[in-house]
């Protein structure tokens, strides 16, 4: 999951540095991704992943860094529910 | 102390005075800045631990839209310094620094600016081309193009730049400076159609400053949780006061149409009901938003959503255009009475400075952000 996390990133992030010089816990915000850039980033996981980030999950901290965004991820998937 | 609406009769008063001159002049409103100062409404939302009133925000919206009807100049930088204050209580006062600051804003009636944009980020105060650069326990910044309401004016400036010279565009911090700490070189004159009071001048801003004056949050984090809301509905505040002076100058006009023609209604009496329409859908909506902030000061989870952004981006573009809307009713009532400037019923000043609603941070770029967040964010089809 973490790998397409990076490609979408790599994609959508319009970040300031190379995905590659991230870590799982890095601060995304700090790497340059701004909130126009999430929601394009949110658009491309949804698609990838089949799956629909409800209102609760729309907020800087779960967009912080790929962690967040993968053990929402996880969240979604392992409920087996769209919102 | 009384309440501060007790406090801003007399105020209103000395900006009713001194409105036109302001306005004709393109000068800064001194006599009314020396009467807040004097009624200490400028440490309104200080808390009273550190020598403020700790008034809520609604206090502080009703006082904007009270010297609204008398003079937007005024009423618009004593917006923005709230603004400014409502951030450095929410994210300045962790600190000694920050402590002993808000103490000295009370004490000394401070006025606080703001340094957000600058040359070459196309207005976006999301990013920054300068950066707080460290020496030792000092930091140094220099901020060119930067426009700064007040700035020769102010006592300090909150400033943002990118946290270090190797940051991106976006990372970005705020730093309060004081006055024996920056130097200002005016590069740009204020010269506008409207809200000419507000010396809105370019500058070139040079600081040093102690490091401990940063505040400690990001500021892509005070933007979204203090300054958004804060801003959208203390400007929203003004305008409305502004609007609904052209509207009682408006219905003053129909009435006296209305007595002078003995029996029916004057051409002007509908509009006059259709836009009294819209100037209780502003108030409500300003009124809810003012509701919505509070209750969100209490959970941080809400302050932090998009649902928080999409309430307050709708507020400022239906603030803004609904103020205009307005006027422009009042206009159409009054006639060529409301054309003149030399009327009671003239609501030219009121046109003037409501125009600039719609492009003080551009409505065209709220909606792009507002499109955007449309395409993740669901709307909510309840009404409460």
């Amino acid at each position: 999951m973490n790998e397409a996390i990076r490609q979408a990133l790599e994609e959508h992030g319009r970040l300031a540095v190379s995905v590659d010089t991230l870590t799982g816990a890095s601060d995304l915000y700090a790497a340059g991704l701004t909130s126009f850039a999430a929601v394009q980033l949110m658009l491309a996981l949804e698609e990838k992943f089949d799956i629909e980030f409800p209102d609760r999950m729309l907020n800087r901290k779960s967009w912080a860094s790929i962690d967040m965004i993968a053990s929402c991820i996880s969240e979604l998937k392992g409920k087996g529910v769209a919102a | 102390m009384s309440a501060p609406l007790d406090r801003i009769s007399s105020v209103v008063a000395v900006a009713a005075r001194h409105a036109e001159e302001v306005d004709r002049e393109a000068r800064f409103p001194f006599e009314a800045f020396a009467a807040l100062k004097d009624a200490r409404l400028l440490s309104l939302l200080i808390p009273v631990e550190f020598g403020g009133d700790g008034a809520r925000l609604a206090e502080v919206a009703e006082v904007c839209s009270a010297l609204g009807q008398h003079c937007a100049s005024t009423a618009m930088i004593f917006a923005m310094h709230q603004i400014k204050v409502s951030s450095l209580v929410s994210y300045g006062a962790e600190t000694d620094w920050g402590k002993r600051f808000l103490r000295r804003i009370s004490d000394e009636q401070l006025l606080l600016a703001s340094a957000t944009t600058e040359g070459g980020v196309g207005g976006n105060m999301r990013a920054s081309v300068c950066a707080f650069e460290r020496e030792g326990s000092d930091f140094c910044v220099e901020k060119r193009g930067a426009l700064i309401s007040y700035g020769a004016q102010a006592d300090a400036i909150l400033v943002t730049a990118r946290r270090a010279p190797d940051a991106a565009a976006s990372d970005q911090l705020m730093a309060a400076i004081t006055k024996d700490q920056y130097t200002l070189s005016r590069t740009g004159v204020w010269d506008t159609l409207g809200m000419r009071g507000t010396c809105s001048d370019s500058f070139i801003l040079t600081a040093k400053a102690p490091t401990e004056q940063i505040l400690g949050a990001d500021f892509a984090e005070i933007a979204a949780q203090s300054m958004l809301a804060t801003a959208h509905l203390l400007w929203g505040s003004v305008w409305y006061g502004v609007a609904v002076d052209a509207l009682v100058r408006a219905q003053n006009f129909v009435r006296a149409e209305a007595r002078k023609g003995g029996g029916g209604l004057p051409p002007g009496a509908l509009r006059l009901a259709e836009a009294s329409t819209k100037a209780e859908a502003m108030r409500a909506a300003l009124k809810e938003g003012l509701a919505r902030f509070e209750c969100a000061q209490e959970n941080h989870e809400d302050l932090n959503s998009m649902s928080f952004g999409v309430r307050f981006n709708n507020l400022k573009t239906f603030a803004s255009e609904t103020a205009i809307d307005i006027i422009n009713h009042a206009l159409l009532i009054t006639g060529i009475s409301g054309y003149r400037n030399d009327s009671p019923h003239s609501v030219g000043r009121h046109m003037r400075d409501a125009l600039s609603a719609r492009i003080m941070i551009s409505n065209d770029r709220i909606y792009q952000n507002l499109s955007n967040m449309l395409l993740a964010h669901r709307l909510d089809p309840r009404l409460s």
